[in-house]
């Protein structure tokens, strides 16, 4: 690899992130934001800077001296003027690889004139807008297959929910993961490459350079020949399977036992070294969704390699998925650890390989061409088989439907009546005071008093026509209306950021979207121990 | 501006002796009333810790806005207290209003415009059921902000660009940034008040004056300098600091001055010497933040285990038997630029430096393959020798948010402060966590207890040294080594000057007794990691 050119050296810190490829794929991306409120402009500025390919701001309102206030993006000689163009003008100076456009037309009526405006995009982002142009948003991208976020500041609350129908994930980037060695099933290979070493007649040198991992097969085939057939499983058999190892460390003339660290590592591996080998309960999952069951021409190079991981695993995997091809570094000299390291890395390659030749019959018989998984694609799938992630969530009509709006879940995680749950039912009883009213509840100091009552009406009403028998207490109700639809800029710079990063996960395929789980219900962010601590009184 | 008044420096505090002072009766019985608010008949806000200690920390920000007056004022008291200073300046606000200036419902300052502030004033000026048990609605918490709040912000890099702008939106005018380092291309990715012409220039200069030309009436004040550079005066005028460092050396040396600043009456904390810090940061897509209220909640040092150890790789391996890429660059890093000073005698080697990474990728790269080791690259060169923590803008801005945030919190007394530790993640979905951490009883920075060694007369300098150095809480990085003995001060061991070095080195293999120093000996330790010098008494063991 030679010296980085400029564009590298600007990104360097965020390419140890996600990857040249994480890059390319974010840099080919438009992205549409509707709104350039403060949690707009902030979104933004965490997607220009990192380079994103261009993006589009509709907006058709003026900017006022509010917005100026609480928008870094928005200047004091811009009130008057079209917000989305006064936003694209000072964002588009943050990096000069980025396209900025703006439409000076309020999404409603794009929405009425030219619904099909919104198929240019990546991904659309909604901040700040009313449930029911928000409502036909999301239908009119569900129905495009194009992915939505929908983010909110509302007071000291944060809301953002992901609207895509399916996400698949390759490199989720685990934080924990256990190595794949595979000393409980070890491949002919490794058999083969342990038995070279004979740690009873070695020199010194050589016996404490020897890598733990083969110390660890070794002990286990001595294990296997005079204590059990099992594998250790217990603490007891554990602490047995470490004193067996333990005995193996070379004594002095005196009878001492040597310092020999690749023994001790050893040792406090036997913990984690010998779990079973299994395929991951979402990886079996995978297998037997209709998408990798019923392939069609339609089908993404993402099911097309499942199908394959599957046919692996069913033939020359022999029940298990391809081997890694990493090792962790240990206490050994190179050359043992090298030859080690490569007797993994061999193996990972024929278990590609055999994915890939999977994978081509595959191609072949849905009529596409070879190429349409490149040799990259295959090998990060190889790599990554165990941490493989598909997300599916609800349409937003769905959730917002009386018949299928989690009505159970809602109503158990409300047997904790400060539960974050409640900020979601609040932003919804806020939407029909808007419908109702044509107005947030407390914009102006003197409406407060009177929209409390208001707004709880507007509560009740949601409730009874949603069948959620809970009580609400009337705090939220209070506190509400006290934020006045207000839009803290600390708030929406956390939702700037926290939105950016979800859209990086959609854009770049990498990481886990994991709260969508429990969007998927819901749509909450929770905002645990943040501004929810000052909201909840827990 | 009509009625800015200036805040004297280090003038903030005096309370509750202050409130007696001006005749202010409650000022007696706050003890109770505190515990009245915060068992809290009709108040649903829990109070959080022992003591009560978000009431005093309200009290803290109150006190500013008072004692911005100057001069003792006897104005109207009002139901919880003396805000004289306060109405004072509400009247003086009437009557400007009444002249007919163009000022947007209760801010006086000319430069704004109608509506500037009205997402702030929603949670200033109206009561909520969920505020601090303290908080008074009204005017005088914006007018306090806007003229009096003095902020310092540390680090004017991707967490310190974020946390001026979330600041100066919110409210704070008076704010200083202080930073050492210059613009660097690879910050552009995320330090958002940079431009490619800016490269090379310092990052508070450049952040000031972004953001005062950006945002009217923000008055940043930068300072292109080492925070050991400024002295205890310095650090003495401000409100709130709030850091945005990626130093663990820099974080327990500001702390330690904080702690240095805690004054004890009759064994009581003296509210008034009290700056509350809020620190931040960041690595790849996690981070933290942390409330410390100095002598009140865990400090830096109270947790320095919290901190993962830097991981070094063993000489041997770096020297004899590399395995990974990383290994290599080590390697040439540590032994081959010393030896070979391939661009000349004497010159370090720069890890900015194009030319210098280039010459060490080269290497790593001839040393890998006598290994047949794969994988050294110009990337993984530099993050190496740089020790190059992967950073990008979104991870930041959640960060700032919430540190700014807790900095609103506590100078306004609209909400309770955060108590006291937030981690963020989000790799995995998106995930937030706080817990209290705990104040360490003998903490060496913030508990008054007095630290001791307990060691045999017999042992060796080093040996202490070696405590210094690798105690879990001490963590020091080169300690120097002072001892009062026959009526002077004697230098133990000291290693920042060589000629120094080598002249107490000897000492190192000298036994206790050797060097005279006797049971209940006083030692006195100075390091990089605080700024003052420590006390550890000996104890010998028998």
């Amino acid at each position: 690899m030679a010296r980085p050119g400029p564009k590298e050296q600007r990104y360097d810190r965020q390419l140890r992130l996600w990857g040249d490829h994480g890059q390319e794929a974010l840099e080919s991306a438009h992205v549409c934001v509707i709104n350039a409120t403060a949690t707009g402009t902030e979104i933004l500025k965490n997607l220009v800077l990192p380079g994103i390919g261009s993006f589009t701001i509709v907006d058709g309102n003026q900017v006022s001296g509010e917005d100026v206030g609480n928008n870094f993006f928005l200047q004091k000689s811009h009130i008057g003027q079209n917000r989305a163009q006064s936003a694209t003008e000072l964002l588009q100076e943050l990096n000069g690889d980025v396209s900025g456009n703006f439409v000076e037309e309020s999404p409603e009526k794009l929405l009425d004139n030219d619904p099909s405006f919104f198929n240019r995009f990546n991904l659309v982002v909604a901040t700040q807008l009313p449930e029911s142009t928000l409502l036909r948003l999301a239908e009119v991208l569900w129905n495009s297959n194009i992915p939505l976020l929908v983010c909110r500041t509302y007071g000291l609350v944060g809301y953002m929910r992901v609207v895509i129908k399916e996400h698949t994930v390759v490199e989720s980037h685990p934080d924990n993961m256990l190595e794949d060695l595979r000393l409980d099933k070890p491949f002919p290979e490794l058999i083969e490459h342990v038995q070279d070493y004979d740690l009873e007649r070695m020199d010194k040198k050589d016996h404490s350079h020897t890598p733990w991992i083969v110390i660890v097969a070794k002990y286990l085939t001595k294990w296997f020949s005079e204590k059990s057939e099992q594998l250790p499983k217990n603490y007891k058999e554990k602490e047995a399977f470490k004193e067996l190892i333990r005995q193996g460390i070379l004594k002095n003339d005196n009878g001492t036992p040597e310092d020999e660290e690749n023994f001790e590592e050893a040792i406090k591996n036997v913990n984690t070294a010998l779990n079973r080998t299994e395929i991951p309960r979402g990886i079996e999952e995978l297998f037997n969704d209709d998408c990798c069951l019923k392939l069609t021409e339609q089908s993404s190079s993402f099911w097309i390699l499942v199908r394959a991981l599957k046919e692996f695993v069913a033939n020359e995997g022999q029940g298990s998925l391809p081997v890694r091809g990493t090792i962790p570094d240990m206490m050994a000299d190179s050359n043992k650890f090298i030859k080690l390291q490569n007797v993994y890395r061999e193996k990972a390659k024929k278990d590609t390989a055999a994915v890939g030749s999977h994978a081509a019959k595959l191609l072949q018989s849905l009529g596409k061409a070879p190429e349409s998984v490149s040799e990259r694609e295959l090998k990060l799938f190889c790599s990554n088989a165990a941490f493989l992630h598909v997300v599916r969530c609800r349409s937003l009509a769905e959730e917002h439907s009386p018949n299928s709006c989690s009505r159970d879940a809602i109503i158990s995680h409300m047997d904790n009546p400060d539960s974050e749950i409640v900020l979601y039912l609040m932003l919804r009883a806020v939407n029909r005071f808007y419908k109702q009213h044509g107005r947030y509840p407390g914009v102006y100091n003197y409406q407060v008093e009177d929209d409390i009552g208001k707004l709880k009406s507007c509560l009740t009403g949601f409730l009874q026509e949603h069948g959620l028998s809970v009580a609400v207490k009337d705090d939220y109700v209070h506190e509400f209306c006290r934020y006045g639809a207000a839009e803290p800029h600390a708030v929406a710079a956390f939702m700037g950021g926290a939105a950016a990063q979800e859209v990086i996960k959609v854009i770049t395929g990498q990481f886990f979207l994991q709260y969508l789980q429990f969007c998927k219900y819901f749509g909450v962010l929770p905002l645990t121990g943040l501004f929810c601590s000052v909201l909840l009184a827990n | 501006m009509g009625f800015e008044v200036p805040l004297k420096p280090n003038h903030w505090t005096l309370w509750p002796s202050e409130r007696r002072a001006q005749g202010d009766p409650s000022g007696a019985g706050r003890q109770d009333g505190r515990e009245a608010l915060c068992q809290g008949s009709g108040v649903s806000l829990p109070c959080v810790g022992a003591g009560c200690r978000h009431y005093r920390l309200s009290r803290l920000s109150r006190r500013c806005p008072r004692r911005a007056r100057r001069r003792p004022s006897r104005g109207t008291v009002g139901s919880r207290g003396n805000y004289g200073g306060w109405e004072k300046k509400r009247r003086r606000l009437e009557e400007l209003l009444a002249d007919g200036m163009a000022v947007d419902g209760g801010c006086g300052d000319s430069g704004d415009w109608e509506g500037r502030w009205n997402h702030v004033k929603k949670f200033l000026e109206r009561s909520g059921p969920f505020t601090h048990p303290d908080f008074e609605p009204g005017t005088q918490a914006l007018d306090f902000l806007l003229s009096t709040c003095k902020v310092l912000v540390i680090g004017a890099g991707g967490l310190g660009c974020e946390l001026l702008k979330n600041l100066a939106l919110s409210g704070f005018r008076q704010i200083h940034v202080i930073d050492m380092d210059t613009i660097d291309v690879s910050n552009l990715n995320r330090q958002f008040l940079f431009r490619a012409k800016d490269v090379g220039r310092p990052k508070a200069e450049v952040a000031a004056e972004f953001l005062n030309s950006r945002i009217p009436d923000c008055a940043v004040v930068p300072y292109f300098k080492k925070i050991q550079d400024m002295d205890e005066s310095f650090y003495r005028q401000f409100h709130i600091i709030v850091c945005g460092l990626d130093s663990i050396i820099a974080r327990r040396w500001i702390n330690g001055m904080l702690m240095s600043f805690l004054h004890y009456e009759d064994g009581v904390l003296d509210p008034s010497s009290i700056i509350p810090l809020i620190d931040g940061g960041t690595e790849g897509f996690k981070g933290n933040v942390r409330v410390i209220i100095p002598g009140m909640t865990a400090c830096v040092e109270c947790t320095l285990a919290l901190y993962p150890p830097q991981v070094n790789f063993p000489m041997c391996t770096i020297a004899s038997m590399p395995r990974l890429p990383e290994h290599c660059i080590e390697y040439v890093r540590i032994l081959q630029w010393p030896k070979e000073q391939p661009f000349g005698e004497g010159i370090a080697l720069d890890g900015d430096d194009p030319e210098h990474i280039q010459w060490i990728y080269q290497k790593s790269l001839e040393r890998a393959s006598q290994f047949n080791i794969k994988g050294v690259t110009y990337r993984l060169t530099q993050g190496v020798v740089k020790r190059i923590i992967p950073a990008v803008a979104s991870t930041n801005a959640v960060i700032a948010a919430v540190c700014a945030t807790e900095v609103f919190k506590i100078a306004t007394s609209a909400y309770v402060p955060l108590n006291n530790y937030l981690v963020f993640n989000d790799v995995d979905g998106l995930y937030t966590y706080s817990f209290e951490a705990e104040r360490k009883e003998n903490c060496p920075a913030c508990s008054q207890l007095p630290q001791n060694i307990e060691i045999s007369p017999s042992a060796k300098l080093q040996e202490i040294l070696d405590y210094l150095t690798n105690n879990a809480s001490l963590q020091m990085k080169s300690p120097a080594i002072t001892a009062t003995m026959y009526g002077g001060n004697k230098t133990l061991y000291l290693q920042t000057v060589a000629s120094i070095e080598e002249r107490t080195r000897p000492n190192l293999s000298k036994t206790l007794k050797e060097l005279g120093l006797v049971d209940g000996q006083e030692l006195a330790v100075a390091d990089v990691t605080t700024p003052q010098t420590m006390l550890f008494k000996l104890h010998f063991t028998t």
